[in-house]
């Protein structure tokens, strides 16, 4: 009990009226992070339940362990196969440096060799995020007197998640440092924003330092390799050309292919997801529209066709495991803050979001990728979406008692 | 009639007028507070860039535009340099009926929206509307698709901005942000989704 009776000991320097009384919400930080904070409701209702805020945080970050080590893997598979490819000349940089001092293999079918290569990419921006983003966090919290919510350990894990691996990190400094201010603090902090701070943060560098972050060239880190997103391929040559390319659907379900570090295994995602829906942190209502849309959109689009476009004729099965969409529907479409509140909008924004991330990808050749804009959107429409359920109800309920 | 479908889609979400020509601001962001008062606004400001585009297009091709008035016998007269008071001309007339049907019909709207419904004479989504008409060349059915949809599509904006403004009555805000300035950051990130829809083309 050293610990508790430390934090018992320092405590009243924080507190009102103590020394450090300004540096409160770090003190708080640190201790409900180690401890169940001690807060407790003192006016009726009292609803029992265990489930707080910080409970719902350390599960969804639980949820992204399949997606981080498969990430990790996937990773190091791609760095370690563009090696083998191009040879020892293409073997610099300080990781290879590390690898070869520990004498640690760069065969790309070691599976400990791929994980290790992998996490030298994830480690230094997975902490890039932490250091930044935190610094935001208790800054804000700081000045503005409220706590330091574990949401950003969510937040800074979700964009870890879907940078590309060779991005560079002053990019990811400065991509979280927009996410959480601008998409979170100036409205007052988790739970208060509306729009996934997380999606803010990686859409400002997709349109600021578009170069870093798509094309062909940032996916795999390895200088003078490119390697096209499967999305892209089929966006210039249709879906039909990812087998002759290597790559099945089988293996795009486990997500053996480019891609950012954990969208691209959907197997990865449902596990995630399982785990999201067993605990009732995920709501299911918003999976059920989420597919419906992009489902039916798909086949609408199947059923037209066109001449000139060959992903009109992508069938959704592929649709699912490419790109981010999986990843973007278990993590980003079920996070409750920015989705709507409503049963009946929750099936319509998750549809929303569906049929707009097949319609990015198939209409618009800007971006062979849509699940980030798709929920982005969703997100700008969700409150509206919220008032006109209630406002349906509302006249429902009206009517009934004339 | 493909060709005014694929119109119509591009001006309400390529070029919002609101969110990607950022046209209208001093409306947009004055009267998104409510929805049931932006909806409102949204759906006059689309009655009159409905009519008043197609309006104008008639007056250009029928008596601004040069050779139009070969019909009076001036073939060589060139009158487009009357062009902009023309179009707000029109567009002011428009709005004062407007005025006048809302006071009679629907007056908790027209109360709601007070000042602010004159003041759509000189909303630059308007003007700019007939404007875009001018420049494009549209002919007559091209000039109703867009002056319908292009209204349509401010209309969406402005309503989805203010079911967003609803929603951040429960945030907590700094006080140097409150009001206009988290407005601007608001519109400016959804600005930011709509990019979704840059570079489609149709």
């Amino acid at each position: 009990m050293g610990l508790r009776s430390f934090f018992d000991r320092i405590e009243p320097n924080f507190t009102k009226g103590g020394k450090y009384e300004k540096f409160f919400p770090i003190y708080e930080m640190v201790e409900s992070f180690i401890y169940t904070p001690k807060t407790v409701t003192t006016a009726a209702p009292h609803a029992r339940s265990y489930v707080d805020m910080k409970r719902i945080m350390t599960y969804v970050v639980i949820a992204t362990i399949p997606c981080i080590l498969f990430g990790m893997w996937n990773t190091g598979y791609q760095a370690n196969s563009a090696l083998a490819t191009l040879g020892p000349d293409a073997m610099t940089g300080w990781r290879i440096a590390i690898l070869q001092m520990l004498g640690i293999t760069m065969d790309p079918s070691s599976l400990f060799g791929n994980v290790i290569h992998g996490f030298l990419y994830f480690l230094p921006i997975y902490l890039t995020t932490l250091i930044v983003g935190g610094i935001w966090e208790v800054i804000f919290a700081t000045v503005r007197g409220h706590e330091v919510n574990e949401g950003f350990l969510v937040t800074s894990m979700l964009y870890t998640l879907i940078m590309p691996a060779s991005a560079p990190l002053w990019q990811v400094a400065l991509g979280i440092s927009f996410g959480v201010v601008i998409g979170k603090e100036v409205f007052g902090g988790t739970g208060k924003n509306f729009l996934n701070p997380a999606l803010v943060g990686r859409a400002f560098l997709y349109f600021a330092y578009p170069a870093s972050m798509s094309g062909d060239a940032v996916w795999t880190p390895v200088d003078g390799f490119s390697g096209a997103t499967a999305l892209s391929v089929s966006a210039s040559t249709g879906y039909e050309e990812l087998a002759a390319n290597g790559l099945s659907w089988m293996n795009a379900f486990y997500g053996v292919m480019q891609g950012s570090f954990g969208e691209t295994s959907t197997l990865a995602c449902l596990l995630g997801l399982g785990f999201l829906l067993m605990t009732k942190i995920a709501n299911w209502r918003l999976i059920v529209g989420c597919m419906a849309g992009m489902i039916g959109f798909s086949l609408l689009l199947n059923l037209i066709g066109s001449e000139t476009n060959p992903m009109f004729a992508m069938p959704w099965y592929w649709h699912l495991v490419l790109g981010g969409y999986a990843f973007g529907m278990v993590f980003m479409v079920t996070e409750p803050v920015s989705a709507s509140h409503t049963n009946v909008g929750r099936y319509i924004y998750g549809a929303l979001i569906g049929v707009m991330v097949v319609m990015i990808r198939v209409i618009n050749p800007a971006f062979p990728e849509g699940m980030m804009l798709a929920i982005l959107f969703g997100n700008v429409f969700a409150p509206l979406i919220d008032y006109f359920v209630v406002q349906a109800n509302i006249k429902r309920r009206a009517k009934r008692h004339v | 009639m493909e060709e005014l479908l694929s119109l119509a889609v591009k001006a309400i979400f390529v070029e919002n007028l609101a969110l990607s020509f950022f046209l209208g601001m001093c409306t947009f962001i004055a009267v998104s507070k409510k929805i049931s008062t932006a909806l409102g606004l949204g759906i006059s400001v689309m009655v009159v860039q409905a009519i008043t585009v197609p309006t104008n297009n008639l007056l250009l091709n029928g008596l601004l535009k040069p050779g139009a008035l070969a019909w009076a016998g001036f073939e060589n007269v060139d009158l487009t340099f009357l062009g902009l008071i023309t179009y707000i001309g029109v567009i002011a007339a428009m709005v004062q009926i407007l005025e006048m049907v809302l006071d009679k019909y629907f007056p908790p709207l027209y109360n709601a929206l007070g000042i602010f419904l004159p003041l759509i004479t000189v909303n630059c989504a308007i003007l700019g509307g007939s404007l875009f008409m001018v420049e494009r060349d549209y002919n007559f059915a091209e000039a109703t698709t867009y002056g319908l949809s292009s209204g349509f599509g401010w209309a969406l904006a402005i309503t989805a901005m203010a079911g967003v403004r609803e929603k951040l009555k429960y945030s907590d805000i700094p006080d140097g942000l409150q009001g206009l300035g988290i407005t601007f950051i608001t519109a400016g990130l959804m600005a930011m989704a709509f990019m979704s829809f840059s570079g489609v083309k149709l």
